[in-house]
């Protein structure tokens, strides 16, 4: 152990406490954190970000193009919400491409179990893109969000592929109408 | 009790005999460095600054107990306000103290109950306190419920550390951090010497995650009535803005609490659930998980003993985290948390970097990447200006790099950096982002506190 406080040196120096004037702040731990996320930022050829103001860094744009699978074509924007407790909480991830998709619903809600249940603090935006990116390659009809596409996509894959098709280029399937969202 | 009693010496030998028998005398526990004297008594009555943060179920423990310590320079900060739900455990509250600040009320009470104590109260978050502030206590310790607030106090104390020529820590820039933290039946207290033991960041992770559903099961499969809660929360209501779109969902409000408990309570009927309660909504929305008094009075106990074992050295410390579990019989374990080289919070020693006050950022680039005490590949640089972050150059991003490129040709004045500022580095070389201080050549004196 260390003994802190002599008591000579026992009263801490008041005046000096104040000294310089006002003070500088500091950056958070989350502002660390995420400029660390993103200078390391290793992005698959399909996908793109956009800061709309460069200085502030917790609050950006994922573009996903994807050049395979059924929505091959389309073009998805994804908006990243980063909190003051990042990394403890994970961002919050919105779809804002209105999409034809068994686990992002027609609000933008997206399931991914990094996003809620299992995010922990070692992951990084980079494991969330490429989360992101499955999702497109590989929807999981076994945790739907979007019920109905989910049970197309199990029961008439054709059909499921027609209507992501149809959504893609802006149309309704159903009674939802998606807007067109080619390249 | 009359105040005239208090300058009754026969009264003060009595009201000091116990903390007296620690202090004044040796023993087979005591640490071997530490000199017994009727000195410490009073460092620890008329010198030792403590602030306490949070006024709350701990806070209200906290004061109380070192304030019967001896303790008289105490400082309380709190943001709140007392409320009914408050007053079963928060004891330094009364019925009439509903709306008023916490920190005045509790200081208030303490004040006027125990003779001598001197608390001084502070009625705002603790973000609006400068380090001026902070730097003038020799021991903070705090009952917080957020970990957002511990993360922020941690970090205002990392950054209060001073280190000498050699980069060797200059101890008595050490403000130590006592944090206590329950949950129910459960509670844990810990030590913190910033800078040389394992902080909160550290041990980020041990933090239970927040009870989160998956989102599929919420909206298509739901089976307990928190399900349906968390389906109104975080589907229906931005769905049907109840409200209109630009009022969120406030736990606090009861107009929203029964309008989300109406909702569930339909969700909950078609699939058959059973128990979706106003209270059980209310629990949901604001992830409330019952206090328990005798938990906050427990590791409020062992905190208090630990910042007095700090201002006295009269024992060795905590070595460092105790949890305690009184959720199934009482077990308590300590262990010692480990400090991580690669923690962003602790392991930052800020280094510095001498440079021209006419020179060009790209020249900082370049010495980041060329001078071999860095040998970076791909510096991204950023800052805080006046409270405000700000992106000097990002290669890893395209949009940033065409933003920021032409900052490399802007002299670092122009820019807005200043002789002492703080730049923020991440590269691939390092584990973290590192902070690292300009210093202006010419300039002779730099103030390395700041």
């Amino acid at each position: 152990m260390i003994k802190l406080f002599s008591l000579k040196q026992q009263k801490k120096d008041e005046e000096g406490s104040a000294r310089a004037g006002g003070s500088q702040k500091k950056a958070s731990a989350a502002q660390l954190r995420i400029t660390k996320d993103l200078n390391e930022l290793n992005l698959p050829k399909t996908c793109s970000t956009e800061f709309p103001d460069p200085d502030d860094l917790l609050n950006f744009k994922l573009i996903i193009c994807p050049d395979e699978g059924f929505y091959r074509g389309g073009r998805f924007v994804f908006s990243f919400k980063v909190g003051p407790n990042y990394p403890h909480e994970p961002p919050k991830v919105k779809c804002e491409t209105s999409v034809y998709h068994p686990n992002i619903d027609l609000e933008g809600n997206v399931c991914l179990n990094i996003l809620r249940e299992d995010w922990k603090p070692v992951l990084t935006v980079n494991s969330i893109v490429y989360g992101l990116q499955y999702l497109f390659l590989e929807p999981n009809p076994e945790d739907p969000l979007n019920k109905e596409a989910a049970d197309e996509l199990q029961s008439n894959r054709r059909l499921f592929e027609q209507h992501v098709q149809r959504a893609m280029r802006g149309g309704y399937v159903g009674t939802s109408y998606f807007e067109r969202c080619l390249k | 009790m009359a105040s005239g009693e208090i300058e009754n010496s026969d009264y003060q030998q009595k009201r000091w005999h116990n903390i007296r028998k620690l202090l004044e005398r040796s023993g087979p526990f005591c640490h071997p460095d530490f000199e017994p004297s009727a000195e410490i008594l009073d460092y620890i009555m008329n010198s030792c600054k403590v602030l306490i943060v949070g006024a709350g179920g701990l806070g209200c423990e906290l004061l109380k107990d070192l304030a019967l310590m001896g303790f008289k320079k105490l400082h309380v900060v709190d943001m709140d306000t007392i409320e009914l739900s408050n007053l079963n455990r928060q004891f330094l509250f009364r019925k009439n103290d509903i709306g008023l600040s916490k920190a005045k009320c509790a200081v208030e009470f303490v004040n006027k109950r125990i003779p001598g104590c001197e608390a001084i109260a502070h009625h705002c978050p603790i973000q609006d306190l400068d380090d001026g502030f902070y730097r003038q206590f020799h021991i903070v310790v705090c009952g917080l419920d957020s970990i957002v607030a511990r993360r922020w106090l941690n970090g205002m104390l990392m950054s209060l550390l001073q280190y000498n020529d050699d980069r060797s820590l200059d101890q008595s820039s050490v403000i130590p951090l006592v944090d206590g933290g329950t949950e129910g039946f459960k509670g844990n207290a810990r030590v913190i010497l910033p800078g040389m033991s394992a902080c909160i960041e550290c041990t980020l992770d041990l933090y239970p995650p927040q009870k989160t559903f998956p989102l599929c099961t919420i909206a298509n499969t739901p089976r307990l009535p928190e399900h349906c809660v968390e389906y109104v929360k975080v589907l229906q209501w931005c769905k049907e803005n109840p409200w209109g779109p630009n009022t969120g969902l406030d736990g606090d409000d009861p107009q929203h609490v029964a309008w989300v408990h109406e909702k569930a309570q339909e969700r909950a009927m078609k699939y058959g659930i059973a128990n979706v309660t106003y209270q059980l909504t209310q629990g949901v929305l604001k992830n409330i998980i019952p206090a328990v008094a005798s938990t906050n009075a427990a590791i409020a106990a062992a905190c208090a003993t630990e910042v007095f074992k700090l201002a006295s050295s009269c024992c060795a410390n905590m070595n460092n985290y105790m949890v305690l579990n009184m959720s199934d019989g009482v077990y308590s374990y300590t262990f010692s948390a480990e400090k991580r080289l690669e923690c962003v919070a602790c392991s930052n020693t800020t280094r510095v970097l001498e440079i021209e006050p006419d020179a060009t950022l790209q020249v900082i680039y370049d010495k980041l990447c060329e001078d071999n005490g860095y040998l970076m590949k791909s510096p991204g640089i950023t800052t805080v200006i006046n409270g405000r972050n700000k992106t000097l150059y990002m290669a890893s991003i395209k949009s940033i790099e065409e933003k920021t490129k032409d900052n490399l040709k802007r002299r670092i004045t122009e820019l807005g950096l200043y002789n002492g500022v703080d730049l923020l580095v991440a590269d691939v070389t390092t584990p973290n982002t590192i902070t690292i201080k300009l210093k202006f050549s010419d300039s002779i004196d730099i103030d390395m506190s700041r």
